[in-house]
């Protein structure tokens, strides 16, 4: 099933499904001690959460949402400096979900940080609620920018990395994108502006599930060589498995010693991670698990 | 003051005033600067200025980004490519979310000329009046965009500004006084009312000084804020007046024209004329001979008025 003639399949984690390991991709090795709750523990919770939210919408992205979950809980949990009480803190590093159909993986790991309370994640994407159904700037406290209209968060991100060279800030700026929004060209003209003014305190992560609505990414608009692309683009490219936390952290770690130009983290990972039946099924790309479903996710995520 | 100026010329050098006094104005461009005049700005403030390059999406995303960290970020290009190019970013990154971007578009309508359809923006106040929390202004003069670009800097949220390609009359003095979404009277009238903008407004005037040596008293507004439209002045105007007749340098549908009527049918119905272009592109040419051809000459504006007023109850 996966064309190892498209000269760069990087699966990551243990995978169901059809895909099938191919050479592994140059990554990065980093060890670290556990401070605090477990990550995998944390990510375990927003993986519980991403079934519950979608479960009672009806509606929603889970598969996108589950393989980004190990690099929003590695942010979240690790690497931002931020204040739960004081969303605006000036100084807080910024997190831009740039897919912004992956907002139930955000919205988890604001609420389990204590931006709003746990319990509100149920009402996601309901009349009334401050969790819309993709992000929103002016609706949920912790929510850089509105995004669902793909290839913006990058501009946007390298416009609040530039303020910050202006105001002699030391804020870093991570803007999360999907594999399939590379597809959008304005992704490219941010990506050569990027390099070009030089933003040191930028990184994005492409979490490349490889996977979008209409198939396999390399089939509907072929990315490959992602890696070569970026680097052509004049930036500092690292290669990781989205699902290993010692990666995922030793990656933005080496991207805070990279000077005068930005870093992209490609983040390999598995569309639906952690629920069998929805791992690598395109099926659960834009649709909610059912009653059913979603209690079969939960006693395998228990 | 010169007789004659461009608006974009008078945009530029604010700005480098403007740069002087706050250190929170960026501007932003895409390879358009030399014609926007915001290479003014540059010589004098190179680290406040980014070049996007010809990548008007990305340059609108950045300018939100800067715009929510605290900086009041001017964004020009086209009025073309600042609207129908980066609609989706204008309404994504800056409408929704509400940001301090102020774009201001040079070159629009159809006095960019011999350039032809692709660069001639006569959609873009349609376009920029449907975003929800838009400010949208169309200054009348060079004296009028300082004060109208001034105003912007001052005031929070997203700002539409309709600038020109071509040196214009000058024809507000140092006493005149923009005010943020009010009309201005340029001419007491009881018989019909001209409502317009833009490079329009000198030539309403025109209009309406043919129309009292014929016996028609014509009432003249200025309406530099498109949105949001200074509602009592058109009601006061119907009323008083009876017949109202819009002129712009845009498509008769989406603009002035559209909106006033908008205003009319609502509150004090009355027969109105809309002098605007009609449903088509326009080809190359210079922007006197365009004007005249697509039918947005003072001559024109005084048929639509002398009609309206006959269809007057």
């Amino acid at each position: 099933m996966l064309a190892s003639s498209s000269g760069e399949i990087a699966p990551a984690g243990n995978h169901s499904a059809s895909a099938t390991s191919a050479e592994a991709f140059p990554s990065i090795k980093g060890g670290r001690e556990e401070v605090g709750r477990p990550l995998a523990e944390v990510a375990k919770s927003l993986r519980r959460h991403i079934i519950a939210m979608t479960a009672k919408a009806g509606s929603g992205h889970p598969g996108g949402s589950l393989s980004a979950v190990e690099v929003v809980t590695a942010l979240w949990f690790k690497v931002l400096r931020h204040r739960p009480t004081d969303p605006q803190w000036v100084e807080r590093d910024r997190f831009i979900l740039s897919k912004g159909h992956a907002a139930p993986t955000l919205y988890a790991a604001l609420a389990e940080s204590g931006y709003f309370p746990v319990e509100e994640l149920l009402t996601l994407r309901q009349l009334g609620s401050r969790l819309q159904g993709h992000t929103d700037r002016t609706a949920t406290p912790g929510v850089e920018m509105s995004a669902g209209s793909l290839g913006q968060g990058l501009s946007f991100g390298i416009g609040t990395a530039l303020a910050a060279r202006l105001n002699s800030q030391s804020y870093r700026v991570y803007v999360l994108l999907g594999d399939g929004e590379c597809d959008e060209g304005q992704v490219w003209e941010a990506a050569m502006a990027a390099s070009h003014f030089k933003v040191d305190n930028l990184v994005a992560i492409i979490d490349y599930n490889r996977q979008q609505i209409d198939g396999w990414s390399w089939q509907v608009m072929n990315l490959v060589p992602l890696e070569q692309k970026w680097s052509s683009f004049g930036w500092h490219v690292i290669q990781v498995d989205g699902h290993d936390f010692d990666q995922i952290l030793a990656a933005f770690e080496q991207a805070k010693q990279v000077k005068g130009k930005p870093t992209l983290i490609i983040a390999h990972t598995v569309k639906g991670k952690g629920v069998s039946f929805m791992e690598n099924n395109l099926e659960f790309h834009g649709k909610a698990p059912t009653p059913e479903e979603a209690q079969r996710a939960l006693e395998e995520l228990a | 003051m010169p007789q004659e100026m461009s608006t974009r010329e008078a945009y530029g050098q604010t700005l480098v005033e403007l740069g002087r006094e706050n250190q929170d104005i960026v501007v932003l461009d895409a390879d358009l600067s030399r014609s926007t005049r915001t290479s003014l700005f540059a010589q004098e403030f190179p680290q406040r200025f980014f070049n996007c390059g010809i990548a008007e999406q990305n340059m609108m995303g950045i300018a939100a980004g800067l715009a929510a960290s605290g900086k009041i970020a001017f964004a020009s290009t086209f009025a073309i490519f600042a609207t129908a190019r980066c609609f989706d970013q204008l309404r994504m990154s800056i409408a929704q979310p509400h940001l301090n971007v102020k774009i201001v578009a040079t070159h629009s309508g159809i006095t960019v000329g011999e350039d032809g359809f692709s660069h001639h923006a006569i959609e873009d106040l349609a376009l920029a009046c449907s975003l929800p929390g838009f400010t949208v202004i169309a200054p009348a003069d060079a004296i009028e965009t300082t004060q109208v670009v001034r105003v912007a800097a001052a005031t929070y949220g997203p700002f539409y500004i309709r600038l020109s390609r071509p040196k214009t009359s000058v024809i507000y003095n140092s006493a005149y006084q923009f005010v943020l979404g009010k009309a201005a009277t340029l001419r007491a009238g009881t018989d019909a009312t001209i409502v317009t903008a833009g490079i329009m407004v000198a030539k309403a005037v025109e209009a309406a000084a043919s129309l009292s040596q014929k016996g028609i008293d014509c009432r003249v507004l200025s309406m530099p804020t498109i949105r949001p439209l200074d509602e009592q002045a058109i009601i006061q105007a119907a009323t008083e007046t009876g017949a109202i007749v819009t002129a712009e340098e845009h498509l008769e549908h989406g603009g002035l024209g559209s909106r006033v009527a908008h205003v009319v049918a609502q509150y004090q119905p009355v027969p109105m004329a809309f002098v605007a272009i009609k449903n088509t592109y326009a080809k190359s040419g210079k922007p006197e001979e365009l004007l005249e051809r697509y039918g947005l000459t003072a001559a024109n504006i005084e048929q639509a008025v002398h009609s309206t007023v006959l269809r007057k109850r």
